[in-house]
């Protein structure tokens, strides 16, 4: 509602505290967020997630390379809780690596998708007509070839090696997993600024003269974007997944990098008889895949008062 | 009704030229030698690549290379590989066994998830309605791989229920646990969308209206609610189908189901890129057929879309 | 008075007859987070065949919770049924199981929404959602009961029935989608029909055919009408008796040319001062100032006291039961009397 009433109504209430005067949507969305369990589970799982992503080495004392083949395969022991993988390293260590690039390549690929189909989607949205047209349909091309098939055109046709330096291999990843989720935040984003834009106060700074540029910066970018973040923030855990199956499939992340697919990857192989191979880092996968999309769905449901 | 189909069918048009243009451009034009890879460890003949370079007429400009490409796939040639098989026959041989898969998977989506929807819809904040929330973000949560290699390590190869392994034999009951595997995150979706939708429209007036009609219980559920939420559920199935068709690499890889995604998966392996692009491109054409019939099923469903 | 006393046994009217339908002292409250609202407190009003009840009131006065209450389509949870009795002809309905109710509902009483767009199921065609009457209740062949539906739709004046039993609710416009509403309400011949605002959603001249078609249907079927409304403007030709309601309670009931001629409620008083009338042309219209009171905090006393303008210290203590005023007049106001005689000057605030 954009009746101005309710900040009035919470003024008079509270006085003294300017920081209480205006109860606004994000300040209520906060409130009901730190009540509920789902978010604050998932919260912690973020947190400890990306903790470890950025310092590993807070985590465990080992590099992932130091493996020794003679402790090959060797199951969960008090010296290493987690066992050996094939190659005699320590999975511990080697799932607390694995989360950098696994969480970087999900964040990374988020923060693509972000600025690709958040632009082309505000651009379509706000200046409608045949740029919202063009924009749209080459949404549909890019929606119409699936995640995963895509991605495996784009590494499948840029093969790299060992040799390939770790950031580079990322980087391809990301960018095919970017080029084909951009339409997902597109659309959302094209909807949201086209709710945004019928706003009165919208078609009121247009009416005084508000010029383009401004006018998306200062008003539509503020008050749309809250649903393309809740999208995004799900996201992130579909395409930690992806990165996780293309290394599966050996076309994703290449080692020497250490990633959680990969590592689940090379426990195909010992599965029956070193099942600790792929227990742990397919935990440690599923449990921040989980955390991702908790975490969305909590600031969805918050975000939206239909909902409640 | 006639020209909603019209509409969808011109509509279509773009996508496929779009999508099959892009796959081009990613196979053939980027910059970089477009034959890394793409005849296993060794670099390719070089007859092989005079003949490919003549049949993808890679000398020509991008868009006259590209329009002949697109005459090739309209005429059914798909292309060959380095060692002389046509990718259209290979494909042919596999997509059988594909499609039985998916249906297989169908079932589950349709018996479980739409049961499980069901059963949650009708009694929200149950134990049972929590019992579906919880297990289906935790399924959505795991990635198919790892829920494959965890089910086949019990299922088939410690307790011996099913077959660990499909093989040659591509039987339902051999396909029954890969195609609970490929169905495992849609039906966690199907669940959730059947209840939403279920819970919502129980709400709807006219659901009301038919309790005043006097209708008894089973009609106002099962008729008058049902028809109405399940029409987004069958479009999620529907396009999930045509995802399902292309979208079975793991899972085939693992149980070696003898499909298209395993002959992709092999092909990877072998590092056979063009017979992973051109399946992908068949398969992707798929996508988009039977997401144009999943649109006409919806515009049938729902009056209101068809009917303008 | 009579409505407040209880009874479990059919009880005849004044003129020994059972009437058609008897509501008594009905109570329903809708249980939500934030506490316990209190919609519907002891309202009582009888309706006798061919008789049309206009039930009037404010959003939020009870008068549509009491229809759905009537007809048993609560939404409940939240909604709750906690006190009462709803009698068609001399069988109380909240007494019976679910499935023996369900027996009176479109076949015995039958009801009318205001949105007529989403009280129709947006899949099915109209006929197909008229015949369902027929099929369900009298297990009429497909055939037979499509005959019929094009009948029904005949009678509700739809031009072209034929061609447009096939079509969906969203072809239609808002006036003929309320007579498809109507066509299935009357399907079954019902004793008592129920209309929820049936013309809220409509163009003025589309209420005026509406309510012309409900009067004729009415007086050609001898049915009871319980008509609800918002103003008094709209069932002032069709009306034969009037309930007004406010805060989930009946503030005054009378024969609808006595309360236009001189109401006997001060909230009645505001609610015909605020209709727009010819011969008052030029002057101010005056609206009833203030908010209705929140159902889930009722203050003491007498509801409607904060907005009243003729408030007394007695208001504030005294919830004024509903009694009789004049003979055939009731009213719950501690100065019905003086209201009703004009006697009274408003409290200056």
């Amino acid at each position: 509602m954009a009746d101005p009433t309710p900040p009035v109504v919470a003024q008079a209430e509270a006085p003294e505290t300017t920081e209480t005067t205006v109860r606004t949507l994000g300040r209520d969305a906060w409130h009901d967020l730190v009540r509920k369990p789902t978010f604050v589970v998932s919260a912690v799982l973020f947190v400890f997630f990306v903790t470890i992503a950025i310092a590993p080495g807070l985590f465990t004392s080992l590099s992932p390379t130091d493996c020794d083949l003679a402790l090959s395969r060797q199951g969960p022991s008090s010296a290493a809780w987690f066992g050996y993988d094939n190659n005699g390293c320590d999975v511990y260590t080697h799932t607390i690596y694995g989360a950098r690039a696994s969480i970087m390549v999900g964040v990374l690929t988020a923060i693509g998708v972000l600025l690709i189909g958040g632009i082309t989607g505000t651009i379509a949205g706000f200046y409608g007509r045949a740029t919202d047209t063009v924009v749209s349909r080459l949404g549909d091309i890019f929606f119409g070839i699936p995640l995963l098939l895509g991605a495996l055109i784009v590494l499948v046709s840029f093969p790299g090696g060992a040799d390939t330096p770790e950031l580079v291999t990322i980087s391809k990843v990301v960018l095919a997993l970017a080029a084909l989720g951009w339409p997902q935040i597109m659309r959302i984003t094209r909807s949201s600024v086209l709710q945004v834009r019928s706003a009165d106060y919208v078609q009121a700074a247009r009416a005084l003269g508000a010029g383009g540029v401004r006018m998306i910066l200062k008003h539509i970018v503020p008050n749309s974007i809250a649903p393309v973040i809740v999208v995004a923030t799900i996201a992130i855990g579909g395409y930690i997944a992806a990165e996780a199956t293309l290394s599966f499939l050996g076309v994703g992340l290449q080692p020497p990098v250490v990633s959680w697919g990969l590592a689940i990857s090379r426990a195909q192989d010992y599965v029956r008889t070193s099942p600790h191979m792929l227990l742990f880092p397919a935990s440690a996968l599923s449990l921040c895949v989980l955390a991702f999309i908790m975490l969305g769905d909590a600031i969805r449901d918050a975000l939206d008062p239909k909902l409640r | 009704m006639g020209r909603y189909v019209a509409r969808r069918l011109l509509q279509m048009i773009p996508v496929v030229i779009g999508t099959t243009f892009i796959i081009y451009a990613l196979v053939w034009a980027l910059p970089g030698d477009p034959f890394a890879g793409r005849c296993g460890a060794r670099p390719c003949p070089a007859a092989y690549v005079a003949e490919m370079t003549d049949k993808y007429n890679l000398d020509d400009p991008l868009p006259i290379a590209y329009l002949q490409y697109f005459g090739n796939l309209l005429t059914g040639d798909f292309g060959e590989t380095f060692q002389g098989l046509s990718v259209g026959e290979e494909l042919l041989r596999a997509y059988p066994t594909t499609v039985r898969l998916a249906l297989v998977a169908i079932a589950f989506e349709i018996l479980i998830g739409i049961g499980a929807g069901i059963l949650a819809g009708l009694r929200r904040g149950s134990f049972l309605d929590n019992l579906v929330l919880v297990s289906t973000l935790v399924v959505v949560s795991i990635p198919v791989f790892v829920i494959g290699s965890v089910l086949q390590l019990f299922l088939g190869m410690r307790w011996g229920i099913f077959p660990a392994t499909v093989g040659g034999d591509a039987s339902l009951y051999n396909l029954i646990l890969p195609g609970f595997v490929l169905a495992a995150l849609s039906l966690a979706y199907v669940a959730r969308l059947t209840r939403t939708s279920l819970a919502e429209n129980r709400r709807a007036d006219y659901v009301r209206t038919a309790v005043a009609k006097g209708m008894p219980q089973r009609r106002v559920i099962g008729i008058h609610a049902m028809r109405n939420s399940l029409i987004p559920v069958i479009t999620f199935i529907g396009a999930d189908f045509g995802a399902l068709l292309g979208g079975a690499i793991v899972t085939e890889g693992i149980f070696n189901v003898p499909g298209v995604g395993n002959l992709i998966f092999r092909s990877i392996t072998a590092r056979d890129g063009v017979m992973v692009t051109g399946a992908v491109t068949v398969l992707v054409l798929v996508f988009l057929l039977v997401n144009l019939l999943v649109d006409l099923v919806y515009g049938w469903l729902d009056p209101r879309i068809s009917h303008g | 008075m009579a409505t407040t006393q209880a009874g479990i046994v059919p009880r005849p009217d004044q003129a020994g007859v059972t009437p058609l339908l008897e509501v008594e002292d009905l109570h329903v409250e809708f249980r939500t987070r934030d506490g316990v609202a209190k919609a519907v407190n002891g309202v009582s009003y009888t309706l006798h065949e061919g008789e049309t009840l206009a039930v009037l009131g404010e959003s939020g006065s009870g008068k549509s919770v009491t229809a759905q209450a009537i007809m048993g389509i609560l939404d409940s949870p939240p909604g709750f049924v906690t006190g009462g009795a709803v009698r068609f002809r001399g069988q109380d309905l909240l007494a019976l199981p679910d499935d023996e109710r369900r027996a009176y509902r479109g076949r015995s009483i039958s009801m009318i929404f205001q949105d007529a767009l989403s009280a129709l199921n947006p899949v099915f065609p109209v006929g197909w959602q008229i015949a369902e009457m027929f099929r369900v209740h009298e297990g009429l062949s497909k055939k037979d009961a499509r005959k019929r539906a094009i009948e029904l739709m005949e009678q509700v004046r739809i031009p072209a029935a034929r061609e447009r039993v096939g079509d969906y609710p969203h072809q239609f416009s808002g006036g003929m989608r309320q007579r498809i509403m109507i066509a299935m309400a009357i399907a079954l011949d019902p004793d008592v029909l129920i209309a929820d605002e049936p013309t809220t959603a409509l163009d003025v001249t589309v209420q005026a055919q509406i309510m012309q078609l409900l009067a004729d249907l009415q007086r050609d079927r001898n049915m009871g009408l319980i008509l609800i409304a918002h103003d008094l403007g709209v069932v002032a030709d069709v009306a034969d008796k009037i309930e007004v309601m406010y805060s989930g309670r009946i503030m005054e009931q009378a024969p609808v040319h006595d309360i236009y001629a001189a109401p006997a409620h001060p909230y009645t008083k505001g609610l015909l001062e605020s209709i727009p009338r010819v011969d008052l042309k030029g002057q101010e219209l005056s609206a009833i100032k203030g908010l209705p009171p929140n159902l889930t905090n009722i203050p003491a006393g007498c509801e409607f006291r904060p907005r009243c303008p003729y408030a007394r210290e007695i208001c504030k203590e005294q919830r004024p039961p509903l009694a009789e005023v004049v003979p055939g007049r009731f009213s719950a106001c501690h100065f019905a009397q003086e209201v009703l005689e004009g006697d009274i000057e408003p409290v200056q605030q």
